[in-house]
């Protein structure tokens, strides 16, 4: 089976953000950057799945040069190979425009399972995989917890609100959004590394794709929410502040 | 005429209460925009729905019915809509953010070469045409968002951002709309939807919750926590990934795909209060907030917040409440 996995590069979780001179985006230069975690997730599935089934897993990311070093990981876990869609400024793109991106580059290997993850901790859209598959015109399952290959087909465990499920089978090729959780995440072995020097990462340009830049939607502007609430916080060392809070809860909250 | 139309969600009869919310929001950006309202229900037989939907204030209430549509598939919700769409034309159309809009929407907006505006919290009139609020970075920064390309512009609105009471009442005609289906459009194929293993814990009942985040680091660190709820005499819960990670089981994780709990105390330590996790825990009575990071979006709900480490603050903590409880 050849898989293809969707992987971004997203800002570290801790990150604390500046908002750039234009107004439109954050400042990059002093941030870390990582795998976003459901995409991570999206990978392990693939992996697991090759070493259940055979084939390929190649990993696939639209991003600036900065990108490299999330395509570098994914290929010391053990993807086989990268397809890197080299672009400088991913705020040019929409979700429609990042997908197109994906979906001619996609194009080009003929994969039968294609992975995202299921929304990206930057921009939270949420709509790649979706996008995705309507453009390639294959069926897709969102929220994915299980995955099991079958003849011809996959049949996967979607999760639905309040801690249900569903099973729902899909005819390959098909584009799968995995949800965080789906399975433990690997960590990169030495080997790994090592081997991951050799392999392939093939470099391709929007213009390559013939996919201009496009944007239905803009970001007109970011900023720092107004708190709506004031929140009482309680100052101090932790003992003055654990006390004072304490004092709280016995006389204004009552549950002491 | 120009038009909003608003998508309700309903699962086997039953609406999903968001969608009331996004109907509230309709009518207000209808208003401000001086175009009509109008409401879609989408399914095999959703007669008792569209009538009920008719006695807000609508214009028009659009029964989407066909047996292929008594499922939900992304498939067959796409197609209805689509046609819906091109044969009424509204300018904007609004979807409540749940699982199943993040499951189709995006697909519908990609038929009309349009990009979907996800998990909206808020809007602002700009002319003719709407400036859409939704949050970045897992809520720690906002953007306003502007459509740049004409045509139909779709948007979904994210749980408690509008009221569902603010609804207001009225009369509409309902129009029932079959959609061209065939079995052929519909590749995927859905079984009945399970829970998994019963809930030995009923976190709903609880009336104090310690709830512990990522914040904990290593589930090595989880006895801190449980020392303090046991100190509070409380129940422990816990962000998703917590659960995710196999360090408290499932049925201990609050938020939209866990339990909705409404305590009189909820103490969340190391959460950083992403959406998903606040929808699960708002209506608690009093909240407080453990975390180091002072711009941490549970500050946004909390009523008490101690901005700090928390393995400084929590062993504080169990000290102090020891002192009072004796
Ligand atoms: C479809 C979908 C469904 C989801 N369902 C749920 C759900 O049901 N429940 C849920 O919780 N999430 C859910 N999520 C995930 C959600 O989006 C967040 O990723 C998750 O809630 C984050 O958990 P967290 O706050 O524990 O972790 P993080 O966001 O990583 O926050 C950790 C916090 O700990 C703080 N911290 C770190 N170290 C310390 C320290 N030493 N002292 C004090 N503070 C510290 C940090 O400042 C940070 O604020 C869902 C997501 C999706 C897309």
């Amino acid at each position: 089976m050849k898989i293809l996995v969707a992987i971004k590069q997203v800002a570290a979780r801790d990150s604390q953000f500046k908002v750039d001179a234009s107004g439109h985006w954050v400042e990059e230069s002093d941030l870390s950057f990582e795998i976003n975690e459901p995409d991570a997730y999206a990978l392990e599935e693939a992996l697991q799945l090759k070493e259940r089934h055979g084939g390929e897993v190649v990993a696939l990311c639209a991003g600036p040069a900065r990108a490299v070093s999330g395509i570098r990981e994914a290929l010391a876990k053990g993807a086989d190979r990268a397809i890197h869609i080299e672009v400088e400024d991913l705020t040019q793109f929409d979700a429609l425009g990042v997908a197109r991106l994906l979906a001619k580059a996609a194009e080009t290997e003929s994969a039968d399972l294609l992975l995202t993850g299921l929304q990206s901790d930057d921009l939270g859209y949420g709509q790649t995989g979706v996008i995705l598959a309507e453009l390639l015109g294959v069926p897709h399952a969102t929220i994915i917890m299980a995955v099991e290959k079958q003849d011809g087909s996959i049949r996967v465990k979607r999760e639905l609100e309040n801690g249900w499920f569903q099973n729902v089978t899909l005819p390959l090729p098909a584009v799968l959004a995995v949800q965080s959780g789906i399975s433990k995440l690997r960590y990169a072995t030495l080997m790994g590394i090592k081997k991951a020097k050799s392999k392939e990462i093939r470099r391709l340009t929007a213009s390559d794709l013939g996919v201009p830049p496009s944007l239905n939607i803009v970001m007109e502007r970011v900023y720092t929410p107004e708190k709506t609430k004031r929140t009482e916080l309680l100052d101090g060392d932790p003992k003055q502040a654990a006390a004072a809070l304490v004092e709280k809860l016995k006389f204004e909250a009552r549950v002491l | 005429m120009s038009s909003v139309l608003v998508v309700m969600e309903q699962n086997a009869g039953a609406w999903h209460r968001m969608s009331w919310e996004t109907l509230a929001a309709g009518q207000e950006m209808a208003r401000q925009l001086g175009v009509e309202i109008n409401g879609a229900v989408v399914g095999a037989d959703v007669s008792a729905l569209a009538s009920e939907l008719a006695s807000k204030r609508l214009n028009r209430v659009y029964a989407v019915t066909h047996d292929l549509l008594g499922q939900y598939s992304p498939d067959g919700m796409t197609a209805a809509l689509e046609q819906l769409i091109r044969k009424t034309a509204p300018d904007f159309v609004l979807f409540p953010h749940t699982y199943q809009v993040r499951d189709f929407a995006p697909k519908l907006a990609t038929r009309f070469g349009q990009t979907l505006v996800p998990d909206v919290i808020g809007y602002r009139l700009s002319g003719q045409d709407l400036v859409l609020v939704r949050q970045l970075f897992q809520g720690k920064l906002n953007a306003d968002i502007r459509f740049k390309s004409d045509g139909v512009r779709f948007a979904s609105i994210q749980a408690g951002a509008f009221r569902a009471e603010a609804v207001e009442a009225g009369q509409a005609q309902v129009e029932t709309i079959t959609p061209d289906l065939n079995p052929g459009l519909i590749r995927t194929k859905a079984e009945e939807p399970f829970r998994e293993a019963a809930r030995a814990v009923d976190l709903s009942a609880a009336e104090l919750i310690v709830s512990v985040g990522r914040g904990i680091g290593e589930k090595e660190n989880l006895p801190l926590v449980q020392e303090l709820a046991e100190a509070l005499g409380a129940e422990l819960a816990a962000s998703r990934p917590i659960c995710d990670n196999g360090w408290l089981p499932m049925e201990r994780q609050v938020g939209s795909s866990g339990q909705t709990v409404a305590p009189k105390l909820y103490l969340a330590v190391g959460i950083s209060g992403a959406i998903q996790h606040l929808v699960g825990m708002k209506g608690a009575k009093t909240i407080v907030a453990i975390n180091k990071d002072p711009n941490a979006p549970i500050f946004e709900v909390a009523d008490y917040g101690i901005v700090g480490d928390l393995f400084e603050v929590v062993p504080a903590l169990i000290e102090e409440i020891r002192k009072v409880k004796g």
